[in-house]
């Protein structure tokens, strides 16, 4: 008689090591509940321009279905390699210094995945994006997080970094606009620690992808910073300023050898981002401007709606000048992030996302998105007063 | 044009009933600055007026549109405007155009029935002196009415929660 299989024997130990994501529990509970009001939703509530899905349609029509380049269509990678000219006076080569990829997630894997030996670290300035800490341990490399804190509107400063910097040390994740804060961080702070990462020889990964939505100051390109062009591994895409989410489109830049690794790992498995998504990339780029602004000009208004109305009900918001979240402390309710959330969304219908769900420094917090519509935006306040009233 | 003048203008161009209060809390500036805003716009007449677009068909009122192209002799020294006064004091007339090719005039024109249209183009129209010659195109259905789309289909729905 043959043993019986037990499939989860073979998992890695790697995997064993991620515990899955704590936006989960919150996604099977909202698709359970009716009538609710969702703050929860990292994406835009646009429908992409439709001159970008024309262009798409246009394309399909004409039979353009098939591979690209690995590094992504050559005309994508010239219109990357000119906005980033244009806007941040930075030029990356679309010979072999830009990779088309699918989605920044990806991007994101392929820059840790190039540069991480096993045991290296690399450190994460949390709150961050959920996917940095797994994504450097299913590299081999060892996270080492720090956490941004509140009192200081969720910057970092460059002590903070060196502090937690060791001979192991490989690189430093940040993401400004920061996904869940809305933080941002001007020229000043980033030069300073350029300078700690020019002192111990390592390198920067820079997860712009919310650089567009900036609605106070000036988004500061870190590769375009002294010194930093070849210490940078730039990542950014279109799903967010384009509202183009779902057409997983993203690019990274960096010095030829770093793209040239990371184009390896992607042609042996993603081989190249789909065409029909290159070519809406493409027509984005070149006449998408229009309705960028128009967009952030809305999410400004919502912006500021959402945070006076959170502050109005009595839950300390920092001004966020970035991205599309607000980030109010819950501190002085006495729940946690957690049972805050949960018992929202149990009583009054509203999603949000608990703080501490991307780093420990978001505890006390909440995500709460904007890129819902304004009446909704209403809507949950209300609603979130009233939960708040009878605790 | 300043940022706050924008988002004032884009904002009632969206919607004419939102009230200073809530454009207030949506630009960051105090009501009162909205209201003096406002009331600048309005004397300037860069806000010419505030009106609702009705789908009437839906509403079950059956109205007919046409859009009347005019081929016009013009009057010396009063070029075009003084045709165009004769045209947009029609009560019937909803919109007066000056263009360009092959006609001069573009009128909208809504009436209660087809009958009533063509008769009033044929009477009143036609018979103006300036008025060379007409070319009626009654409209068959509106799909899309100062920038506002009529008949959109749902919007697509997202997840609540996005991974």
């Amino acid at each position: 008689m043959r043993t019986q299989c037990n499939p989860s024997r073979f998992v890695s130990n790697s995997m064993q090591k991620v515990p899955p994501s704590g936006i989960r529990k919150f996604f099977d509970m909202a698709s359970d509940s009716e009538d609710v009001i969702s703050l929860g939703v990292g994406e835009p509530d646009y429908v992409t321009p439709w001159h970008i899905r024309e262009a798409c349609i246009h394309s399909i029509e004409h039979g353009e279905t098939s591979y690209t380049s690995n590094y992504g269509l050559m005309e994508l990678r010239e219109e990357i390699s000119r906005s980033y000219t244009k806007r941040h006076n930075v030029y990356y080569d679309p010979n072999d210094e830009i990779l088309v990829t699918t989605g920044v997630s990806e991007a994101l894997d392929l820059a840790i995945r190039a540069i991480t030996n096993p045991g290296d670290e690399i450190i994460v300035v949390q709150p961050s994006y959920v996917a940095y800490v797994p994504s450097i341990i299913f590299a081999g490399g060892v996270p080492v997080t720090i956490g941004a804190k509140g009192v200081n509107d969720f910057s970092i400063t460059a002590e903070e970094i060196e502090a937690a910097i060791t001979n192991k040390t490989k690189a430093v994740i940040i993401n400004y606009p920061n996904n869940p804060t809305g933080a941002t961080m001007d020229r000043d702070e980033l030069e300073a620690i350029a300078d700690v990462i020019v002192e111990h020889d390592i390198m920067m990964i820079s997860d712009d992808v919310y650089e567009r939505l900036t609605y106070e100051g000036k988004h500061t390109c870190f590769s375009a910073l002294e010194g930093m062009r070849d210490r940078t591994i730039m990542l950014n895409g279109f799903s967010k300023a384009y509202a183009m989410t779902g057409f997983r489109m993203a690019y990274a830049m960096a010095a030829p050898e770093i793209i040239n690794s990371m184009m390896l790992i992607h042609q042996y498995s993603m081989l190249c981002a789909p065409i029909t998504a290159q070519v809406g990339a493409i027509e984005a780029l070149r006449n998408g401007e229009e309705e960028v602004s128009k967009m952030v000009r809305e999410y400004d208004r919502r912006r500021k709606l959402i945070v006076g109305g959170l502050n109005d009900i009595g839950l300390d918001c920092f001004n966020p000048k970035g991205a599309f979240y607000a980030f109010p402390s819950i501190k002085s309710t006495g729940l946690t992030s957690d049972e805050f959330a949960e018992r929202l969304l149990q009583e009054q219908n509203v999603v949000t996302i608990p703080g501490d769900i991307f780093g420990d420094t978001g505890a006390g917090f909440l995500r709460c998105a904007y890129a819902a519509s304004r009446e909704d935006i209403k809507e949950a306040i209300d609603r979130i007063g009233t939960f708040v009233d009878g605790l | 044009m300043d940022e706050q003048t924008r988002n004032i203008l884009e904002i009632l161009e969206e919607d004419a009933r939102i009230v200073p209060e809530e454009i207030a809390s949506l630009t960051g500036m105090t009501v009162e600055e909205v209201s003096q805003k406002i009331e600048y716009l309005e004397k300037a007449k860069i806000i010419r007026k505030y009106k609702t677009i009705i789908d009437w068909e839906l509403a079950g009122e059956n109205y007919v549109y046409a859009i009347i192209e005019l081929k016009v002799q013009l009057e010396r020294k009063l070029g075009y405007q003084a045709i165009a006064e004769r045209l947009y004091k029609f009560p019937e007339v909803r919109s007066v155009r000056l263009l360009s090719g092959e006609h001069d005039i573009s009128i909208t024109v809504r009436g209660n029935s087809m009958k009533q249209v063509a008769f009033f183009v044929a009477e009143k129209i036609a018979t103006l002196d300036q008025v060379q010659s007409t070319a009626t195109h009654f409209v068959l259905k509106t799909y899309k009415e100062n920038g506002l789309i009529l008949d959109e289909p749902d919007q697509v729905k997202r997840l609540a929660v996005s991974p």
